[in-house]
């Protein structure tokens, strides 16, 4: 017993040096290493990305966000990640403006997140994509903040995020944006009298939107009649919470979750025979290109995004073929959000007249200035083009979308 | 009848955690370890079984009989196989040479054999959500002229719990290799006396455990369809504790408190309040274990002095 | 030295080991030669720290498995960013604003340790680890469920469903499953290390004392103890409040080192993670649990350079440490070296006792 606890701490001590010794090295690896677009895809063979050098010499703005990239919520974080990467490897094609972007772990934890936004700073990141997700990006905004590093958020949408910090923005609706234009459309279209809420009890994004919900609901004299809720380790029988819905009589049960738990609502709903409206958030958006998922039980779903994977316009289309060949699967807003924020950076930084020397103060005081004056014509915008305000809160319409045989027709 | 079907509603849910609950407990009652890769190992045969099923699908024409049987067969045999040989070879590499060690030593192997599973799987197969298709199709039994639907996914869950539960009450108590078992649950230096091979026995146990937890993985996809990387953690847990409420080590009593705690969870959401039902599940967890210390069915052995 | 007892000596010598590591530490931050990454760990390693060392002080001087630990962390972390917020305008002095509100969260989670230890210190073993684990998933549904909000009028309460009704100016603090938001980080590298000192100075004299003599008699033996009238559910409680009290207060230094903290965090996998850091560290061996807590924090954050892989190698670096540490050729090599040293040292043993757990 005595020897197996020398032997810990031997063990331990061990470790210790190891991982001594890896912090030494990881910063240097990191350089080499990081510079995620250089997968050998030939438009960025004549870039010097993927170069150790290219970091020193000033001559690619560092470019870092954290996410999820394992865990549960992953799918979040690699979408962000693999948006951003495109529209780096597109930009660096194009001469001009170079990239570097690095994106680091967060798990969707708010602890992990500053371990990853600290292990940025130390690489040298100029400018940032703050996190994919809401409370991770509350706690790293923060530092954001302190460190007047400019962060422009794809995904990371709790008011929490960008209040009181100047130098923070975001690129997607704010929470209470959607539950107040998803409350404003039903009553408008009449979509519904009747409402019954599932949502997601120990989720900053689903209870955001809901809060703003039932309180514009209330105004424009929707009823709700129920309200189900959910949790993590909780989420996959819905049987109760639709079968309370049909009780009450609802005609249209508001969704605001993700598309995960959403499919599963969907599926159980047709078992039950029970076919009252659904209405979704952005968080839906995906729901088709889940692997294997019956598109028939999305048969006359609607749902607000900013992003579609059907549309046909160019752009789009050659952002889904490219995604589609990188990574296997079908984007989603969240990848779109990232690609357009890696654009808005481009736009941002060439109007302000930046250049990869300065420091991340420098181009931080200038973005402020800049952002709110910017109109980005991206892959998120439905044509019209994002604008900021100066608090950070993006300005673009959200697409009223129904889903007809697979596919979003516009409402 | 809302009553009625909240309460099949409840029993379907608790029938998918009782069949993962008679693996924790098989392998809990004999290797006396927690082996909280369980839920890790169901994912995995659900993948399997997801995968082989996608493959198999194409070679058959759509709606016929074909179709409906051979891939989902397949399939489950496959994950069940493939399971099996993953249970063992976990066993051999990480929880073997940690027989003389604490049981707690073997926890924390078991906790990194969970992460281990789950991060490889995120690997191999991305944490894209992948829709299962029920191996028994989608339909169900109305009673009552409609009013009350019983899927066929919940009959095959019970009729499965039930001819495990059976089969593993006859295997351990008739056959040899099951008094071996038991024997060693009871005391493996004794067994070992008596000419038992320790070593086979738990490692016959774990390829039961994981046979199981494969039917259990394809059974728990279908009844709730997402499958990720993280798909057997909560269940797992779940089914944890299912089986320490039935009285952990007793095969009818993961079946009893699987089935049980199923139905207070689907009660406490419908009746009390979704939003603090786990809550509720764990309290009427620690009343049982307060009044009944060793669970529902659980042998208390007494302290020798 | 000589005078010193053998468990004094090494107390004595984790003391200095700590405030080495420490000194140190400041020195090299004050050089600049720390990455901001080492630097934003520091705090969240202390409470850490002190999670693995209370929890040691059940698992391996209680002798009892809790699967829960994470809950009392939550409790800490909680109500001790409500003491802080309510505190803020009454004391500007931001180290005792923290270090009180550190002292509420150790209290409260005392209480929450002393109502869940009456009952669940009453079994044993397995199921005991999962009413502790029930209770700790108990806990994080009702934080999540729980509002607390601040006005003029003081504090206000709600449950399920915010019903607050805050004054204007008010603010809320805690917003159920939004957690806090928008918090003040006041937690500083020197508070953790206080905490840290403080927590081993309790723990310690709790164990060298008669009532630590008693704790580890029952955990060796209960009937043993019971025939010779040691009180078992007093000192089985004793334990396990402090416990519970030493886990909220570095919870409170946790929550008040973030902008935002939710009951999530706090779950089962926290609960398990800090385990790991005792095992591994050896049970009841203080020391042992500091050093894992503080590698075992970084090591993730060190694994950067696998990118996709790094969770992989983690789960691979823990299965192949615990197979090292308990591998019987491995242990006979380094005991071999370990009686050399004493050989060479005298006749020097290990300090407090080692806890049996079959």
């Amino acid at each position: 017993m005595k020897k197996s606890r020398i032997l810990s701490l031997a063990m331990a001590g061990a470790l210790c040096i190891g991982l001594l010794a890896g912090c030494g090295s990881s910063n240097d690896s990191g350089d080499a290493q990081s510079p995620a677009p250089a997968t050998g895809s030939p438009e960025v063979s004549g870039t010097p990305a993927g170069d150790t050098t290219a970091s020193t010499s000033g001559a690619a703005f560092k470019l870092g966000g954290t996410g999820p990239l394992t865990g549960a919520a992953s799918i979040y974080g690699l979408a962000a990640q693999h948006g951003a990467e495109i529209a780096v490897e597109e930009i660096n094609a194009m001469g001009g403006i170079q990239f570097e972007l690095r994106y680091e772990d967060d798990v969707h934890d708010a602890e992990k997140a500053v371990n990853a936004y600290n292990t940025l700073k130390d690489w040298g990141m100029q400018i940032s994509l703050g996190s994919v997700t809401s409370k991770p990006g509350e706690a790293t905004s923060v530092y954001n903040y302190q460190d007047r590093i400019f962060a422009l958020t794809p995904s990371a949408s709790s008011t929490a995020v960008i209040e009181g910090k100047d130098n923070v923005f975001q690129m997607c609706f704010t929470d209470p944006n959607q539950g107040m234009a998803s409350a404003q459309y039903i009553a408008e279209q009449k979509l519904g009298s009747k409402i019954s809420i599932i949502w997601k009890n120990d989720d900053v994004y689903s209870k955001g939107i809901r809060d703003t919900f039932v309180a514009e609901a209330e105004t424009r004299g929707l009823e709700i009649v129920y309200e189900g809720t959910f949790a993590d380790g909780n989420d996959t029988d819905f049987n109760v919470q639709l079968t309370e819905s049909q009780k009450a009589g609802a005609d249209l049960i508001f969704l605001p979750m993700y598309y995960t738990p959403a499919s599963l609502i969907l599926s159980q709903a047709n078992a039950m025979g029970y076919a009252p409206k659904f209405f979704g958030v952005d968080g839906m958006d995906g729901i088709l290109t889940l692997d294997g998922f019956d598109t028939a039980l999305a048969e006359g779903v609607m749902l607000l995004t900013p992003f579609n994977a059907d549309a046909e316009d160019e752009a789009t289309q050659s952002f889904v073929t490219k995604y589609q060949e990188k990574y296997g699967d079908i984007p989603n807003q969240f990848a779109a959000d990232a690609y357009d924020c890696v654009y808005a950076y481009k736009l941002a930084l060439e109007t302000a007249g930046c250049t990869p020397d300065m420091t991340a103060e420098e181009i931080c005081n200038k973005l402020i200035e800049v952002f709110p004056t910017i109109t980005l014509t991206g892959l998120t915008g439905d044509g019209a083009g994002i604008t900021w305000d100066s608090t950070g809160a993006v300005s673009k319409s959200p697409k009223g979308m129904v889903i007809q045989s697979g596919a979003y027709v516009g409402m | 009848m809302t009553f009625l079907s909240y309460l099949i509603t409840g029993i379907s849910l608790g029938s998918v955690y009782a069949i993962i609950a008679l693996g924790y407990t098989m392998v809990y009652g004999i290797a006396k370890m927690l082996n909280f890769a369980h839920g890790d190992v169901i994912m995995v045969g659900a993948y399997i079984c997801f995968f082989t099923m996608s493959r198999l699908g194409e070679l058959f024409e759509p709606g016929s009989l074909g179709a409906m049987v051979v891939p989902p067969l397949a399939g489950t045999i496959l994950a069940m196989v493939v399971c099996t040989v993953l249970g063992v070879v976990i066993e051999r590499l990480a929880y073997k040479p940690l027989r003389q060690a604490t049981s707690l030593a073997v926890l924390i192997t078991a906790i990194g054999m969970s992460y281990f599973l789950q991060n490889a799987a995120q690997l191999l197969w991305t944490s894209n959500p992948k829709i299962f298709s029920s191996v028994v199709g989608t339909g169900k039994v109305e009673l009552f002229g409609g009013q009350l639907g019983i899927s066929h996914v919940t009959i095959v869950t019970i009729v499965a719990c039930v001819v495990i539960m059976i089969g593993l009450t006859l295997f351990t108590g008739k056959t040899k290799m099951g008094k071996a078992m038991r024997a060693c649950s009871e005391d493996k230096g004794a067994a070992q006396l008596m000419g038992i091979n320790v070593n086979t026995t738990i490692s016959v146990t774990f390829a039961i455990g994981s046979a199981l937890a494969a039917i259990a993985g394809v059974l728990l996809c279908s009844a709730y369809t997402t499958l990720m990387p993280t798909t057997g953690s909560m269940p797992g847990i779940k089914a944890f504790t299912a089986a320490v409420f039935g009285g952990i080590g007793s095969i009818p009593g993961a079946l009893l408190g699987g089935v049980l705690l199923g139905i207070i969870e689907t009660f406490a959401k419908a009746y009390i309040s979704t939003q603090i039902s786990d809550a509720i599940v764990f309290a009427v967890l620690i009343v049982v274990l307060l009044v009944k210390p060793a669970g529902l069915l659980g042998k208390i052995m007494p302290e020798k002095v | 030295m000589k005078a010193l007892n053998k468990t004094s000596r090494s107390n004595f010598l984790t003391y200095a080991g700590v405030i080495i590591v420490f000194v140190v530490l400041q020195a090299v931050m004050a050089g600049g030669g720390l990455s901001s990454m080492l630097k934003g760990q520091l705090v969240p390693i202390c409470a850490y720290v002190v999670m693995a060392v209370s929890l040691n002080l059940t698992v391996g001087v209680l002798g009892e498995l809790s699967l829960g630990h994470a809950g009392f962390m939550s409790v800490g972390a909680f109500s001790g960013v409500v003491a802080a917020v309510s505190l803020q305008d009454a004391i500007p002095f931001v180290p005792l604003r923290l270090g009180l509100a550190m002292v509420v969260g150790a209290i409260i989670a005392g209480v929450a340790g002393f109502l869940i230890g009456i009952p669940v210190l009453r079994l044993k073993g397995d199921y005991l680890a999962i009413v502790t684990l029930a209770f700790g998933e108990i806990i994080k549904s009702i934080i999540n469920n729980l509002y607390v909000g601040l006005d003029g009028r003081g504090l206000h309460f709600s449950f399920l469903s915010d019903t607050l009704e805050l004054e204007e100016g008010g603010r809320t603090v805690i917003g159920g499953p939004m957690g806090v938001s928008g918090n003040m980080p006041i937690s500083t590298f020197t508070a953790g290390f206080i905490l840290v000192l403080i927590t081993l100075f309790v723990v310690f004299n709790l164990v060298n004392s008669r009532s630590g003599r008693a704790i580890m008699a029952v955990r060796d033996n209960r009937i043993a103890a019971e025939s010779v009238g040691i009180n078992i559910t007093k000192y089985k409680l004793m334990a396990f409040v402090t416990s519970a009290a030493l886990a909220g207060a570095a919870g409170t230094l946790f929550a008040m080192n973030y902008s935002t903290v939710v009951a999530n965090k706090f779950d089962f996998n926290t609960s398990i993670l800090i385990l790991v850091f005792v095992v591994l560290g050896g049970l009841g061996n203080m020391w042992g649990s500091i050093i894992a807590a503080a590698a075992l924090t970084i090591l993730p954050e060190a694994l950067r350079q696998f990118s996709e892989y790094r969770m992989l190698v983690y789960a691979i670096v823990l299965i192949l440490v615990m197979l090292a540490t308990n591998n019987p050729q491995l242990r006979a090599f380094f005991a071999g070296i370990g009686a050399k040293l004493r050989g060479r040292r005298g006749k020097d043993s290990q300090g407090e006792g080692e806890a049996s757990h079959e």
